[in-house]
């Protein structure tokens, strides 16, 4: 009998088919007894990065639980698409308080049970980059300085896209916002110092600190399972990109994000205690301009007046990522001095 | 019963203790610090169990923490002052939203600028409309006794409650308690049953998006839990002196009110001042009295008409200033007796922790008699000080830090600090 032999990367990921995969290594959103943590109806935009992330994010933390789980949100496009009053899409108690103290919120929530001894029930607090990086920032830190019991999700789709899509501290360099136009001598977002909240989180030498993206949603599944095996406080920090705000094709999310860790953008790793343990490869580098051409917000840099000086600025944040994570798949992983 | 001679902050301390609160955050501020500071050494040594003790970043974590845990079913207790009720303001109307009955220790203090850590009640004050209930306690004594009626009456009504005790003039001060004991609270506070509850075996969503089809009538919904908060008072204090045996608490507090043509109107500690000097006027044929106000929200618009309505007028004593218009308790008062035609005067007094004395308030207490009181005068102003500060600013533009230049002008050792 002739054999063809499967190539697990035939899609241009490492992402494996379900149909491949036994039963129980199959991912969750193929379970149909999955929770629907948040439920279909809800208000999102076409090809929301946001909702795809939290949907897969919530039914993995279910299952790692059994089900014994609270959730606490940030005001921010996750909040408001899923519970327009008097709907609300979360199959799961859910508490939204206010746009900078979801961190703290989770905290409280934790220490209830603690008192309670229901160490059985866990918590998931979550937000945008702009509830996480910005505004919660103090809260973030708190948190995790006091290792609290709480697993914090980030959604980052690097702007303020609630309000309309103005920059915050995780906007990248060039992008345009309704806040960072493409006019003057630096159209877009100005190059600044970068906030890398996963590489703060692990300054904090917390438990475990990992980055994904809806290109991978089994490995976001996956850590989502794995932060899950750990007490005390957890970061995870999700790459979503948003059609709206970022100028894309609804039908591109999956593929713009799969450009982001291609290219070295987004590197996406896994840290425990403070030491990156395992970095995703890269099958090949892609340029950066390949990520940045289909974005509206990088339109500014290609077209009748092309900036190829500014697409060869962020070309170096990519390589130095590269260079800085080993994300290429020659290269020898880092060692545990070597990480960033 | 048992007295024993304790600071205020501790007696609140214990007495919160008693009251069997599952998680206490805190973040310190003078003159908070001895009642969270107390109740973490309860915590810490396990005395207070089960109950965690949460040392959060900033008060904005520290009533976010509270928010978490009354969700998800755990009775809450913070404490706060000035700044640091300023700095959780976003928090505190949440959780007055959300219905959450959080109790609060506020330690009455100043708000900056200029920054100052004595008493007054600008901070509490400042929070008279965010939804929590608002009492004010006059001695030690009741400070202890509201924080155990405060948790019944928040989780009666589900609404967070704000107790509030004058700094350092209450809080540092040592004089004799009687620290309600457990039994006796265990009697009177049932355990916390909470109407919304954070549960994974009933998933609900809490705080959702609410838009103009039906936000009037949750913001209603909370004016009249504070009307259900009005009736429950009386009876709360009423329970309360049933089972401890002495009376606290309740709306109001009149004193020698009746046939008074004159009714001073204070809040908090500077009552007992006012007593005083009402009693020694009294003595001198003067037909005077005091009302003391104990709920500030809700606020009792019946029991205030009841003891001020025969009065020719009224005297309200402010320790905090609405500027540009005045008085704080004033408009409330005044909405109590519209129609009356009672004549009605506001002092401000002792702001930033300078001291209220028995000659001050007898002096203006005898000029409002004979009606010769401005509308608004502010008690002991140094007048000359304030003038030589107009007239530098008149001079020149670059005038300089208003209020350094005054201390300056003040000198050291001044009087007007009490
Ligand atoms: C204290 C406060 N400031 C500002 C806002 C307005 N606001 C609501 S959502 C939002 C943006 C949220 O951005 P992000 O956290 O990145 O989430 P996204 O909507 O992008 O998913 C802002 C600025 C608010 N609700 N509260
Ligand atoms: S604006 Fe962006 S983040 Fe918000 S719902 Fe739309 S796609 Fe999602
Ligand atoms: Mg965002």
């Amino acid at each position: 009998m002739p054999v063809q032999p499967i190539k697990f990367y035939q899609s241009g990921s490492f992402v494996v088919g379900n149909r491949l995969l036994d039963p129980d290594q199959r991912s969750v959103q193929a379970d149909p007894n999955r929770t629907n943590s948040l439920n279909s109806g809800h208000r999102a935009c076409q090809g929301c990065g946001e909702a795809l992330g939290a949907r897969y994010a919530l039914d993995a933390a279910m299952r790692a639980t059994n089900n014994q789980l609270i959730a606490v949100n940030a005001t921010g496009c996750l909040e408001v698409f899923s519970t327009p009053y008097p709907e609300t899409s979360w199959q799961i108690p859910w508490l939204h308080s206010l746009f900078g103290n979801a961190p703290a919120v989770s905290t409280g929530v934790a220490a209830a049970l603690k008192a309670k001894g229901r160490t059985d029930v866990r918590v998931v607090g979550q937000g945008g980059d702009g509830g996480t990086v910005d505004i919660g920032f103090a809260c973030l830190s708190g948190m995790f300085e006091r290792n609290d019991d709480v697993l914090y999700i980030c959604y980052d789709n690097e702007a303020y896209m609630n309000t309309g899509v103005q920059r915050s501290g995780s906007t990248p360099p060039a992008a345009t916002t309704m806040t960072t136009q493409a006019v003057g001598p630096e159209p877009g977002n100005r190059f600044g110092q970068g906030k890398n909240v996963p590489l703060i989180a692990m300054a904090h030498e917390i438990p475990y600190v990992a980055t994904a993206t809806v290109a991978d949603l089994r490995d976001l599944e996956y850590k989502v399972r794995r932060a899950m095996e750990f007490r005390g406080a957890r970061y995870l920090h999700v790459f979503v990109p948003c059609p709206l705000g970022w100028g894309t094709a609804s039908c591109d999310t999956i593929r713009i994000a799969r450009l982001a860790v291609h290219t070295g953008l987004f590197p996406v790793f896994e840290a425990e205690h403070g030491e990156v343990v395992d970095v995703t490869r890269i099958p090949r580098q892609v340029p950066v301009a390949e990520y940045l051409r289909p974005q509206r917000r990088y339109r500014h840099l290609f077209g009748a007046s092309p900036r190829p000086d500014v697409v060869a600025r962020i070309q170096q944040i990519a390589d130095r990522n590269i260079r800085r994570f080993g994300l290429l798949a020659a290269e020898p992983a880092p060692t545990a001095q070597e990480a960033p | 019963m048992v007295l024993r001679q304790i600071e205020g902050s501790r007696g609140v301390a214990e007495a919160v203790a008693r009251c069997r609160p599952e998680v206490i955050c805190a973040y310190p501020i003078s003159p908070q610090t001895h009642i969270v500071e107390a109740l973490s050494a309860q915590v810490k040594s396990g005395a207070l169990a089960p109950c965690e003790f949460v040392t959060v970043e900033s008060e904005f974590a520290a009533m976010s923490v509270a928010i978490g845990a009354s969700a998800t079913g755990a009775r809450a207790y913070t404490a706060t002052a000035s700044q640091g009720l300023l700095y959780m303001v976003e928090a505190i109307y949440n959780a007055s939203g959300l219905g959450l009955p959080i109790v609060m220790t506020v330690a009455n203090r100043a708000i900056g600028a200029p920054i100052n850590i004595w008493n007054d009640h600008s901070d509490s004050m400042s929070q008279r409309d965010s939804g929590w209930v608002q009492l004010y306690a006059e001695t030690n004594q009741e400070a202890v006794d509201l924080h155990v009626q405060a948790f019944r009456l928040a989780e009666e009504v589900s609404l967070p409650v704000m107790v509030c005790m004058d700094g350092f003039v209450l809080t540092h001060a040592v004089e004799r308690i009687d620290v309600p004991e457990q039994e006796q609270v265990d009697a009177f506070l049932p355990a916390y049953q909470p109407r919304q509850l954070l549960d994974p075996a009933e998933p609900v969503s809490i705080g959702a998006m609410v838009g103009p089809e039906a936000f009037t009538e949750v913001r209603y919904l909370a004016h009249a839990r504070q009307m259900q908060a009005l009736e429950l008072i009386p009876r709360v204090a009423a329970d309360f002196e049933r089972v401890f045996g002495r009376s606290s608490g309740g709306l109001v507090r009149p004193y020698r009110t009746q046939d008074a043509e004159t009714v001073v109107v204070a809040l908090g500690s500077v009552l007992g001042t006012l007593k005083d000097t009402v009693d020694e006027l009294r003595d001198q044929g003067h037909r005077i009295g005091v009302l003391g106000i104990i709920s500030f929200r809700p606020f009792p618009l019946a029991d205030v008409r009841a003891a001020v309505g025969q009065a020719a007028r009224v005297v309200v004593l402010e320790r905090a200033l609405a500027v540009g218009i005045g008085g704080i308790v004033t408009s409330n008062v005044r909405m109590a007796l519209s129609g009356n035609g009672t004549r009605d005067y506001t002092v401000i007094a002792g702001l930033g922790g300078r001291a209220i004395t028995r000659a001050s308030l007898r002096e203006m207490l005898l000029a409002a008699e004979a009606d010769r009181l401005e509308p608004l005068t502010f008690l002991d102003l140094n007048r000359p000080l304030v003038e030589r500060e107009l007239a530098r600013a008149g001079e020149r533009r670059m005038s300089g830090p208003a209020a350094e230049n005054m201390l300056r002008d003040a000198g050291p050792a001044t009087p007007w600090i009490g």
